[in-house]
């Protein structure tokens, strides 16, 4: 009799457990569908004619095209410079990761390590402005770059950029978990200060390097306010800013959608490939800044 | 040459090493904000010599005047992107409540998490214009996947639906908005964060929970609830900080800030003041306004922020 009760009480358990397993795949499901439909919505678009983009009749969408129409990828790059485009993104992204994190890290290294008269003081302001709205700041540099006769230059898309006080607050919290007995050794075997962060400090933080790079190239990959604001001619425009002028090419018709989401898509390519190769490095990140409270 | 003390060197070395990016956290940054607080005070249009106005421009833009025996306010636009920014930020409760739905059901032992973690992490990554055109796509009026979806259900319900004017009404424009916000940040920062603050908390307090015989739900407000708080109140204070900065994009890719105003935040206005209009001065004074109301949600945030909620004393 008791056994049967047990048995009763396990089949429940054991019910209870795969309905709850259920229901949460049905909701993982079920939120999924709706992240990425909007995205095969993109794509399905990507693949389609000017003409057959418009579907008058609402019952008639093709989610698969009936013919296939590959143009658009090759279109996307005839009619703005796309690839130009794609280049300048390249550039800048490029430039402005390897300043940040050379300029951060060296930054960094002091800030968690050397003693100078004002260090704390110095820190603090770094920590100050980290909380200043962009705006704040923007508007002055603009008004910087224009007195240094820099718009529409890459300098104006770089520079400015490279230097961080978030990045380099970063590094710093990383570097202070870092034990001091191996730099110690260091230097007992004669090593000189810039030789142990080079040979020690930067090989024992390759995650946190990794993350940093990780931030600030996809941060600037998607960059779009300041490089709208000191750009001028279609040759200097990233990314971004070359798809808001491309659709602004048919600001008084409707817009060649499958073309436009063929060139979105296109921009999408390389981050998602780095995203898939490195996941782990954004939820590190995101947990080694968002947890300092 | 008299020798160089150690700590002396170290110093030197010091100041070395943090040079580079202090020259130019010095002229991007700490000048920067002086300069901008400077020019909130001087009108200026970036061609003629920058004038001294002292108060001016926030009186134009915080003060009212009586017109008709009533009392009007001297610049109606702003006020009206005062009120659409906090309008828009009424989706970040529902935002931040998603996002831990998300990070509860995800915590929970799931095959291919990896998988489900990069969809949901999908519009993080991608591109804010490509974002915007998407959705301008999608609500597109006459033939955009949201009107057709509505027209289906009408069809099947043989309900006489109509389509709807997602980004060109009054009505619309604002919720259209919000709702892709709320689809672009339900799996983002958010919901790792929340992850990360759920793998935290200790298992025993789960254990010693069950052995009381306390139900899910029982354990979710007295164990999980307070136990990430910290995490809750961080996250909503970043999203509130975040969005008085935000819907320029959106503004800019897919309304161009209308219809009428109405999708136009404090951020578009800032740029259309800079940019489109050559106001620099008034720019840098409501840039310096955001400033103060962050400033204001921070420092809430430093002197309550630990009696609101209870910090883990493991």
């Amino acid at each position: 009799m008791l056994q049967d009760d047990l048995i009763q009480v396990g089949m429940n358990k054991a019910l209870a457990g795969f309905l709850k397993k259920g229901a949460i795949y049905l909701f993982l499901l079920i939120g999924g569908a709706t992240m990425v439909i909007p995205f095969l919505w993109m794509l399905s678009t990507s693949l389609k004619s000017y003409s057959s983009v418009f579907i008058f009749n609402l019952a008639d969408i093709q989610w698969i095209p009936k013919t296939i129409y590959w143009k658009n990828y090759i279109d996307v790059w005839k009619v703005v410079p796309f690839a130009r485009f794609y280049l300048n993104s390249l550039f800048v992204v490029t430039c402005v990761t390897f300043g940040q994190v050379a300029t951060s890290a060296l930054a960094a290294y002091a800030f968690a390590r050397l003693k100078f008269p004002g260090r704390d003081k110095i820190f603090f302001a770094y920590l100050a402005t980290m909380m200043i709205p962009g705006s704040v700041t923007m508007i002055p540099v603009f008004a910087l770059m224009r007195t240094f006769g820099w718009i529409d230059t890459y300098k104006a898309l770089i520079i400015p950029a490279i230097f961080s006080a978030y990045g380099t607050f970063l590094l710093r919290q990383f570097f202070m978990t870092i034990p001091r007995d191996l730099e110690d050794a260091a230097t007992i075997d004669g090593c000189t200060l810039f030789g142990i962060f080079t040979k020690v400090i930067l090989p024992l933080s390759k995650t946190a390097l990794a993350t940093l790079t990780i931030f600030v190239s996809l941060g600037n990959w998607v960059s779009f306010m300041w490089p709208l604001l000191v750009t001028n001619s279609i040759e200097k425009r990233t990314l971004p800013v070359g798809l808001a002028y491309f659709q602004e090419l048919y600001q008084y018709a409707q817009p060649d959608w499958g073309l436009l989401m063929a060139g979105s898509l296109v921009t999408m390519v390389p981050v998602i490939i780095v995203f898939l190769f490195n996941q782990r490095f954004f939820v590190e990140g995101i947990k080694l800044t968002g947890m300092k409270g | 040459m008299a020798r160089i003390k150690s700590a002396d060197r170290e110093a030197i070395a010091g100041y070395l090493f943090v040079m580079p990016n202090f020259v130019g956290f010095l002229v991007f940054t700490l000048v920067p904000v002086a300069l901008s607080l400077v020019l909130s005070f001087v009108s200026w249009d970036m061609l003629t010599a920058p004038k001294f106005i002292g108060f001016h421009n926030f009186v134009s833009l915080l003060g009212f005047h009586r017109e008709a025996g009533r009392l009007v306010s001297n610049d109606p636009l702003f006020w009206k992107c005062v009120s659409n920014t906090l309008f828009l930020m009424l989706i970040i409760p529902v935002e931040v409540m998603a996002s831990l739905a998300l990070a509860l059901v995800m915590n929970q032992k799931v095959r291919c998490i990896n998988f489900f973690r990069a969809v949901f992490f999908l519009p993080t990554i991608t591109n804010g214009v490509a974002i915007c055109l998407l959705w301008a796509w999608i609500y597109n009026y006459d033939f955009g996947l949201m009107n057709n979806i509505i027209a289906r259900i009408g069809t099947f319900l043989s309900l006489p639906l109509e389509r709807v004017p997602w980004l060109t009404s009054m009505v619309w424009a604002k919720p259209s908005l919000m709702l892709m916000g709320l689809w672009i940040m339900v799996g983002g920062y958010n919901m790792i964060l929340f992850m990360a603050a759920l793998q935290g908390v200790p298992r025993e307090l789960y254990e010693a929970a069950e052995m009381d015989g306390a139900g899910t739900w029982h354990k979710f407000w007295n164990i999980t609830w307070p136990m990430i708080s910290p995490t809750t109140f961080f996250v909503f204070i970043m999203a509130v900080i975040g969005g008085f900065q935000g819907g320029f994009m959106q503004a800019y890719i897919m309304t161009g800030g209308g219809p009428d105003r109405s999708t136009t935040t404090l951020e578009y206005l800032i740029y259309n003041h800079l940019y489109s209009w050559q106001h620099v001065g008034y720019a840098a004074a409501i840039a310096w306004f955001v400033f103060i109301v962050v400033f204001i949600i921070t420092v809430f945030n430093w002197r309550f922020g630990g009696k609101l909620v209870q910090y883990s004393h493991y």
